[in-house]
């Protein structure tokens, strides 16, 4: 227990204790993303009973599950300080890929994924690379790679998807496997669950420390021996290879449109940051990106609940990520247990580690 | 003193401009058809002018290390509110652009108080806002609004010899944006809050104004584009906010050699950029290039801009000062001081700062 001074605040300590608890559960991150989710959850059940069912909510993560997987690859990117906007286009890309390349023929389901990690990685490593090597800004580079693959789909397709996707494609996105009391498990739920689990453990890792410590202080980490343009094209390949997955359940899901993946990766953004990520790298955790991606789900969802109309929803959610970012800002700026040093946060904050114990 | 002066970022990219034209004229002529005749030279001049009104506001803005992605959403309320508020009435247009350029800088005034008071990446706060006014926008207006009077129209279709007059306007506003960040106190504090805020701060600038300053005055000439567009449409148009112009105003500034990081760069630049983007979709255009493919073209000459830039601000970044960092855009000349003067300091010294 090194996260709070013993003599400090002890008669605040109750508070500070169960914040504290609650960091550790939720792996460190801010508490207000969590707090929001349970609100946003609690307000669901009220309204609709029902949702609370195994069912529904199954339902609702399978649908949850592509910008789960989308978020996790934008942490990668956004915690080691750089910004990835070209995952949008890349779901629309694979997406169109997939139902050009399989044409609807079941054989070639395997080997197309195959082309499509490949395309996946091969749009990481440019992305990284530029960013890296030639020292262009990543919202620049990104921004570059999204106009290029959209003018270039659109190009080879010649302005309208063709072909179609086989069956076996679209299991991972619409299917599951039959099981009493939640009547379906999805198997983009079992997918999502694989990916929740290894970026955990990436980020509990050498690798992770190393991100992190990358996107809080460059210098320091590469005088540390990071070998920090390595550290962040593998950052932009992640998340290239998680645009692709998502890709895979969206196409599943969702069937192939030309506007698949549209806008995407503000969505994706916004999640992180609702998650307390902070822009420009080195603080938040990988659990709290997710739960802020299930937050802007739950928020659709609520919507849904509510019968908002459609068109004002963006309005609606604008003012809660402005909100929600702006409490976040003022917990951090005040003293408390999560920043003990207020002047220049040392870039090896042990605070922040949630594996010491 | 006889070292050659080196090549600013800005000659840099005028030369860049002067490339784009002259190869772009001969593979036009090489078609039988001259890129420089009156109609051509208007449809350039016509194509820049409502890009560089959003990228001049966009120019301050990413100076002071910020960024305004709500402009393409600004520009779309914009329209509505000029041609809903003139209603086809030629005694309204005054106030209606009054009441225009009212509501933009109300816009930018709540994105800057929010970015400076509340402490919100701007990156978030101005995406937020732009949902907000997309909320409004698609809740309030269904399809086309308003009407705008005639005489008003002329401001979208008349020109003057072979420039037009939205293009004068925008090249007007583009020198006022040249001589605000040169001469006035507030422009050279953008270039101060842009290098480091910190900085800046214990020197003595009120940040937090110079921030609300130049995100409302980006809001601002947001406005003047939607009052364009207004112009040329005739009517109001929700829809407008679907053609990207927030992405392509931060192209258009990069391009233009202003560091997205801030501190360094000027609205010469970007009138740079613009024009190069505006000659490109010209030429391809007179060319018949897909439209798809010129995203492509579009992504790659960006990026490779940039590249270029960053290549050169390497091994230059040790030997300038950082308050000279107006883009070198010709005019005061500063002498750049002796490469290496202390041998051995060379990048290291800007991280131990």
């Amino acid at each position: 227990m090194t996260l709070t001074k013993p003599g400090q605040a002890a008669g605040a300590s109750v508070r500070t204790r169960l914040a504290d608890v609650a960091g550790r559960l939720f792996g460190g991150g801010s508490p207000t993303v969590f707090a929001l989710l349970v609100v946003v959850f609690v307000v669901i059940f009220v309204m609709n009973p029902s949702f609370a069912e195994p069912p529904s909510m199954m339902a609702f993560l399978k649908k949850a599950a592509p910008l789960v997987i989308l978020a996790v690859g934008q942490y990668f990117v956004i915690v080691c300080g750089e910004l990835d906007l070209s995952v949008g286009s890349l779901v629309g890309a694979q997406v169109v890929i997939a139902a050009a390349l399989i044409d609807g023929e079941e054989s070639r389901t395997v080997p197309v994924l195959f082309v499509m990690l490949a395309f996946g990685i091969l749009v990481g490593l440019v992305n990284g690379l530029i960013t890296t090597l030639l020292k262009v800004h990543s919202l620049i580079t990104t921004l570059g790679m999204m106009l290029v693959l959209y003018g270039a789909i659109r190009l080879w397709t010649g302005g309208a998807p063709t072909g179609a996707l086989s069956e076996a494609f679209r299991q991972p996105g619409r299917g599951g496997i039959d099981m009493p009391v939640v009547r379906q498990l999805p198997w983009s739920l079992v997918i999502l669950f694989a990916v929740v689990v290894a970026a955990v453990v990436l980020m509990r890792g050498s690798y992770g420390r190393t991100l992190i410590a990358t996107g809080d202080n460059e210098k320091t980490a590469m005088f540390s021996g990071a070998r920090v343009w390595q550290v962040r094209t593998s950052a932009f390949v992640l998340s290239s290879v998680m645009a692709s997955l998502a890709g895979v359940l969206i196409g599943g899901f969702a069937g192939v449109t030309a506007q698949v993946g549209q806008g995407l990766e503000f969505t994706a953004i916004t999640a992180v940051v609702l998650g307390g990520v902070v822009l420009g790298g080195g603080r938040g955790t990988v659990v709290a990106a997710m739960a802020g991606a299930l937050t802007i789900e739950a928020l659709f969802t609520l919507f849904n609940q509510m019968a908002l109309p459609s068109t004002i929803r963006p309005a609606v959610q604008g003012v809660i990520i402005i909100a929600a970012v702006a409490y976040a800002a003022r917990e951090r700026a005040r003293p408390g247990p999560h920043t003990q040093t207020p002047p220049a946060p040392p870039e090896q904050n042990p605070d922040r580690d949630p594996a010491v114990t | 003193m006889a070292a050659r002066r080196r090549l600013g970022t800005t000659e840099l990219v005028y030369i860049a401009l002067l490339g784009v034209v002259v190869v772009g004229g001969i593979l036009v002529a090489l078609q039988g058809r001259n890129l420089f005749s009156t109609a051509n030279t208007v449809d350039m001049l016509g194509r820049s002018s409502l890009l560089g009104m959003v990228a001049l506001g966009q120019t301050l803005v990413i100076l002071c290390r910020s960024l305004d992605l709500s402009v393409g959403y600004v520009v779309a309320l914009s329209t509505l509110v000029a041609a809903t508020t003139m209603d086809g009435d030629p005694a309204r247009v005054p106030l209606g652009i009054a009441v225009t350029l009212l509501v933009a800088g109300a816009i930018g005034l709540a994105n800057g108080l929010i970015i400076s008071v509340l402490k919100v990446n701007p990156f978030i706060t101005t995406l937020g806002m732009g949902l907000i006014i997309k909320g409004y926008l698609d809740t309030q207006f269904k399809g086309p609004a308003g009407a705008v009077p005639e005489g008003f129209r002329q401001f979208g279709y008349s020109r003057i010899g072979f420039v037009p007059l939205s293009a004068a306007v925008m090249l007007a506003m583009a020198v006022a944006g040249i001589l605000y960040l040169r001469k006035s106190r507030t422009g050279f504090h953008m270039y101060a809050v842009g290098g480091s805020a910190d900085v800046a701060r214990m020197s003595g600038i009120r940040t937090g104004r110079v921030m609300v300053t130049a995100h409302v005055i980006c809001a601002m000439t947001a406005g003047v584009a939607g009052l364009l567009l207004a112009a040329r449409f005739g009517t109001g148009n929700a829809l407008v906010y679907d053609d990207g112009y927030e992405l392509d105003s931060i192209a258009a500034v990069v391009l233009g050699g202003t560091f997205l990081m801030g501190g360094r760069g000027g609205v010469a630049g970007t009138l740079g950029g613009v024009l190069i983007l505006a000659e490109l979709d010209t030429v391809f255009n007179i060319l018949g290039v897909d439209a798809f493919f010129k995203d492509v073209l579009r992504g790659v000459i960006i990026i490779a801009a940039v590249a270029i830039y960053a290549r050169r601000r390497l091994d230059v970044r040790a030997s300038r000062r950082r308050f000279d960092g107006d883009g070198g855009a010709g005019g005061g000349s500063p002498p750049d001081p002796p490469p290496n003067r202390d041998g051995p300091v060379s990048t290291e010294q800007g991280g131990a700062r």
